[in-house]
Order: structure tokens, then sequence, then C-alpha cells
């Protein structure tokens, strides 16, 4: 990325590396939600719906975890990724898997927290029909989930918000290795401390956009999905 | 798959259900047998609605015993349940009605004919794929009905099912209950309106205070009130 | 609907890292004065194309570039602070150290020098700086430049450590995020020339002091030891070291240029470096 050139003229001339940037942006945070997704929501209506030991204690410490500090969950993964860690046979620092993995253990707290919070007061809605429709845990937790689905959306957007916004742990780990690791957050965090500072705000705006019309397209979905609420 | 036996008689053995310190239900003892409906009366707080949801199964004595076709804990494969303010799901009225057929195993290839009989049976025709939520509230209400005969029910269960109804939405309701309990479906239902209960029952049950007052065929109950309390009800005063 | 959109692109980012592996790449541990100075923008195209091998540069300060060394996260180490590379030699981590070039640090500081610096004599200029407790930035992160300019306080007969007071601001931040603070509290700053010349947000900065033989960077590379990590690409590390002290890359280096002006001097040919 020519640093002379505004972000704007980057852009327009469909500058490559800028386009990188965007894509891999893109990829990190969207495969982070993804996984998050994956065990969070499931994680989530389990503690809705389960009664067991030690629930309430569990319940606080994923509210709790939501605020986790994406520098310490950087440095956290950065020392066991390294080669001298506990996991670095695995050879996966300085990648964006690195960064997909931070991201994924700063993310899964929060959709895990809010789909319980939606799971369970859905069950309360719920819960005698289904009890008396007979239905076993397997079905509540799919009917559940389905039901709370556009509660569900936003929470995925929050979480989307979350990691496309965070910088400390994805350069951390990723190293912000030109044409590799570098995201848009890593590339303003850069392009900052260059004292380039037009370029960095350019970017930001962009990031903006990106973010903006991430949540845009999800609002369209959820609007055609809630008139055919079928 | 289906349960084959009934799970008539209900039969309720000095059942206590307790919330809290709270006594709901006081050491009740009565069967309930197939025929025509039962209907239970009594002011609010006596404790109709927990001895339907006890029945239905929902709820656990705290003493006492509750037994269907002579099993205890049988599971509700042939009982349904008319909640008074039902939740709808998030989808449509026939989304609705293949939940609960899906739920209580129908095969998937008699839903399709399935939704059609139940939504013309609580006169929904022409409203399957209307957003569920959107319905009016006796719509609703009979759409809930739907739901619960989609299970092929032996007994069923409601709860108040006319209370938060105008009297055209409450006649609605009153001819399917009626067509209902003529197909030989055992109907076990609370009201507040003695009216109503003058119209669908078969036997009326008087619950006060957690405990069965009185029990007695319809016309006998209304002409010739055994307690004290049942007269008192039937004159119109107020039982507290 | 949206989670298999989702479910796809994840199943893109795992298809796109096997492919990835297939590519020759080291990874190189250096500092951010020598990023941002645009210096491996220019030299690691070239290199690519000469041998196919793909350079990842992970940019930190000289401290951390040799601690990601020690990790074994790094097959090669590129700083500028000689003597911290020959503690990390006698420590067994490096196998040999090769100077590669050198650039030299300057002294930056408000245009109209309120506290009269100017000219070619650096310690003399710490000296009037402390005198005067004039704001002065220190990058304090254990990089080569703050390594150099611990080194040039102790010349000029200041133990800085004791002797600092509120003038002295210690950030702990790379060089351009130094700069940016100089810049907002028209402060002293001593940088490297190459990320002032690239700097954009110099405010009412200049350069001061410049010149004097006390300000030489020496740049050195080292092969990471593959006996104390194994995982160190030591072939494709020492291609790259190798290209750096041939002719081919020490002309590259001496090719570097910003609004005309060379940045780096090539000097693997100097022992003494």
């Amino acid at each position: 990325m020519h640093s002379d050139a505004s972000a704007l003229e980057l852009i327009l001339t469909g500058d490559p590396a800028l386009y990188a940037i965007v894509r891999l942006s893109l990829l990190v945070s969207l495969s982070a939600v993804a996984l998050s997704a994956i065990i969070g929501i499931p994680f989530g209506a389990f503690v809705a719906l389960v009664r067991f030991r030690g629930r309430e204690g569990v319940i606080v410490l994923l509210n709790t975890l939501m605020g986790l500090p994406p520098v310490v969950v950087g440095l956290a993964v950065y020392l066991a990724l390294s080669r001298s860690g506990p996991l670095g046979s695995l050879g996966l620092l300085f990648t964006p898997t690195a960064m997909v993995i931070a991201q994924t253990i700063l993310v899964t707290p929060i959709i895990a927290a809010l789909a319980r919070q939606a799971i369970e007061d859905l069950w309360h809605e719920y819960r005698d029909e289904l009890t008396a429709m007979n239905v076993g845990p397997a079905g509540r937790v799919a009917t559940l989930i389905w039901e709370s689905r556009f509660s569900l959306v936003v929470t995925l957007l929050a979480g989307f918000g979350r990691a496309a916004a965070e910088v400390g742990a994805i350069i951390i780990v990723g190293g912000n290795i030109n044409g590799y690791t570098r995201t848009m957050t890593t590339a303003i965090a850069l392009e900052t401390s260059k004292g380039n500072l037009p370029l960095a705000l350019g970017l930001g705006a962009v990031l903006i956009a990106i973010v903006i019309a991430v949540n845009a397209l999800v609002w369209v979905a959820r609007r055609t999905g809630e008139s055919f609420a079928c | 798959m289906r349960a084959p036996a009934s799970d008539l008689p209900i039969r309720f053995d000095a059942v206590t259900v307790r919330s809290g310190a709270v006594v709901m239900l006081d050491r009740m003892t009565l069967q309930i047998e197939a025929g025509a409906p039962t209907v239970l009366i009594g002011p609010n707080g006596s404790g109709k609605t927990t001895f339907l949801r006890t029945a239905m199964g929902l709820i656990a004595p705290s003493e006492g015993r509750v037994t269907w076709g002579g099993a205890e804990n049988a599971p509700p494969l042939r009982r349904a349940f008319v909640f008074q303010r039902p939740a709808m799901l998030r989808r449509s009225a026939q989304g609705n009605l293949r939940y609960a057929l899906a739920a209580a195993q129908i095969p998937r290839a008699r839903h399709e004919n399935r939704v059609g009989e139940l939504l013309a049976l609580v006169g929904l025709d022409g409203l399957g794929r209307r957003p569920a939520r959107r319905l009016s509230g006796g719509e609703q209400q009979r759409l809930a009905l739907a739901r619960a005969l989609a299970r092929d029910p032996a007994v069923l269960f409601l709860d108040e099912p006319t209370a938060s109804l105008d009297p055209a939405a409450t006649k609605a309701i009153e001819d399917i209950i009626r067509t209902v309990a003529a197909s030989g479906i055992k109907v076990v239902m609370s009201t507040h309106d003695l009216g109503e209960a003058r119209r669908l029952a078969g036997d009326i049950v008087l619950l006060h205070r957690g405990r069965m007052v009185e029990r007695a065929p319809t016309a006998a109950f209304l002409t010739a009130p055994r307690t004290a309390e049942a007269r008192a009800f039937v004159a119109g005063e107020l039982l507290v | 609907m949206l989670r298999r959109v989702l479910l796809m692109m994840f199943a893109a980012v795992l298809l796109a890292a096997p492919a990835r592996a297939q590519d020759k790449f080291i990874v190189v541990a250096s500092t951010t004065s020598t990023q941002d100075s645009g210096l491996f923008g220019y030299l690691l195209p070239l290199f690519k194309q000469k041998t196919g091998i793909e350079v990842r540069v992970v940019a930190q300060g000289t401290g951390q570039a040799l601690d990601t060394a020690r990790r074994g996260d790094a097959d090669v180490v590129f700083v500028h602070a000689k003597s911290a590379e020959e503690k990390f030699l006698s420590e067994g981590f490096g196998v040999k150290r090769y100077p590669v070039m050198y650039n030299d640090f300057v002294l930056i500081g408000p245009q109209n020098d309120p506290v009269g610096v100017r000219g070619k004599d650096i310690l003399a200029a710490l000296r009037t700086i402390k005198q005067k407790a004039a704001p002065f930035v220190s990058r304090g992160d254990r990089s080569g430049t703050h390594i150099a300019e611990l080194k040039l306080w102790r010349d000029a007969g200041i133990d800085i450590a004791a002797e600092k007071g509120p003038w002295y601001r210690e950030i702990g931040q790379g060089m351009g995020a130094a700069l940016n603070m100089a810049s907002a509290s028209d402060a002293y700053v001593l940088s490297d020339r190459g990320t002032w010349l690239s700097f954009r947000n110099r405010g009412v900065l200049a350069i001061v002091v410049e010149g004097d033989k006390r300000l030489f960077n020496q740049y050195g590379v080292m092969l990471v030891n593959p006996a104390e990590h194994p995982n160190v690409k030591a072939d494709l590390g020492q291609q790259f070291i190798d290209w750096l002290i041939a002719p081919d890359g020490q002309k590259a280096i001496a090719g570097y240029k910003i609004n005309g002006q060379q940045l780096f001097y090539p000097n693997a040919d100097d022992p003494n470096a």
C-alpha cells in the first residue's frame, strides 16, 4: 500500500494490498464468529435449560468473560502458540489461524452469554407448551434456538462487531505481517504509528463502512425473514 | 410408538400440592372417568389450574399419588392441554400444527391432510399461512385447541379457555368443545362462568381453597346443591 | 441461511491455510523502525523474485524481536543493537552475526530550537537538554534506538535513570509513536533517519543535530540456532542472509531511496561493523 495515496485513491484504483487487507479482516472476523456460534449457542442453550450445580456461577462467569481484555487474550494465545509454548509444534503463531483462535476466545463468551439470555427468556414463554407436547430435551433446544433466531442474529452481530473492531489480540498473535496477517485494524495501528494519520483515518472510515454494510445486510435478511415468519 | 392403553381413569389419591408454604391442593381424592365433560368451577385461587396441571402430569404431587389408567408416571402421550394464555410459536398457523403433529410423532405423510382437517375443525381454514402471532385472541385460542387435538388425545384439558374472549369467540370455542366431546374425547376443563358449566358439563366439580367441596352431575348440582358453598356459588354469592 | 454463509467462509479460511503452507517462507524478526522505513517493502520482492522464498517480517522492538527469536518463533533476526546481538549469540541462540548495513540517527526537535542545541555535537546537545529540562521523548522499549539513546546519555556523562525529571518522557512504544508525541508536545527526540524521512506528522519538528559519528546505527543479521530450535528453517534462512550480504543484496539496499535520498549504507564487508 503506497503511503502517499489517500484511502479513497486506494479504493478507487482497486489497490490489491488494500483489498487483501479487507478480505483478510472479513475472513478472520467472520470465521471467528462462525466458530464462536458453533460453540457458544449450544453451550448457552445448555446453561439456559439444564439445572446443574454451579449454574449461577457459570452465568456470572460467562457475563464477566464478555469483557475479556483483547491484549490479555492475545498475550495468552501468543505464549501458548509460541514454539517454546505448549502448542508450539502446531506452528500456528503469526498466521491468520492464530488470529481466528484469539478472536474466537474473545467472541464465544459474548455469544454464549447473550444466547443463554435469549433462550432462557423464550423458555419461560414456551415451557408449558413444550412440556405439554412432551417434547424431549433435544427437541426443546432445537425449538428454542429456532424460535430465538432473530435475537441470536443480533447476538452474532454483536460478536462480529467485537471481532472486527479489536486489534490488541490479533496484532500480537498475528505479527501484523505485510501481505499475510495485516488486517484493517492492524494496518490502522501501523499507519498511525508511522505518523501517516490521513491514511489511518481513511482506513478507519473504510472499516466502519464495512461494518455498516454487514449490519445492513443482516437487517435486510431479518426483515425478509420476519415477513415470512413461518 | 403410541401407547395403546388409555390414561383413564385419572385417579387422585389424597393428593396435596404445595408451592413453597402455600397449599394449592389439599388432600384431594377423586377419579375422572371417560364420558361427558367434567367441568371445574370455583373462585380464583381455589386450585382449578393446579388441579388441571397435576392431572395432566405437569406438576408432581407433594403428597399422595396420581395414576393414569392405573399407572404412575405415565407420559402424556395421549393427553393434551390448552393453556389459558397459549403461547404461539413464531411461525404460521399451519407451522404450529405441523410442529404439534411432529411432537406427537404422527407420520409426516399424514401431516398435510391433518393440518387441513384441524384448521377446518376449529374454523381457521384460509388462515393457515398467517403468522400465528398475528392472529386475534380468539383465533389463537382456536389454534391452541387445534394444536392440542393434533396429538389425537384421549383426554383434553382446557384451563379457562374462554376467559379472555368476547361472546362470539366464546361460542365458537364452546361449539368446538362440544364437537370434540361428542367424538369420544374426554374433556376436563375449568371455567369462571356458571352458564358455561351448565352448557358443556356432564358433571361439575366445585373447588374451594384447594379442596373438592362438591361433585355432582350437572342438573343435580345446579338444581339441588348439597353443600353450603355450592348453594352460595349457584346463588351467585361470592365465595372467598 | 446466514449461518451457512458463515460456515462457507470459515471453510474458505481452512482451505486457504494449507495452500499457503506449501509456499517457501521464513519468519524474520526485525524492528519497527526498519519496517517503518519501507525498506522491506522494497527489498523483499526482489529476494522473492530471485529465490521464490517469501519473507514474513514480524516487526517489534529490538528487545522483543530478540526474545521472539529466543523462543524459536522466528528463523532469522535482523536488528540494530550490536551489544544485544552479541549477548544473543553468547547465549547460544544465534549461529553467527553478519553486519549488513548502517543508517544514522538524527536528533529531532522544534524548528525554532528553544534550548539552542542545533549543530553537530550530539553529546553537547544532550547535556544542554538535560540542563535546561527541555521536553524529551524516549522510546523506553529496549529497542535498538532506545539502547543507542541510553548509550549516548552515558557517553555525555549523564546517569539518565537517576537524573531524569518530568521533562524526560518514556513512552514504551515505537519510533512513529515517539515522533507523534514529540510533534504534539514540541519535544526533542532521537530518531533513525529512515523513520523520520517517511514520517508525515511533523508539525513544527525538524532535524537539529546530525552527522555526529556517534549517531551511527549498525544493522546485523543472524540465523536463529537450529540446535536450540529444530523447527528453524536453517537452509532458507541462510539463503536470505547470504543474499543480504552478497553484492546483489547490498546493491539493492543502497538503491532504496526516499525522496531521492539514500537511507541505508551497505557495509557487509566491514569487519569492524
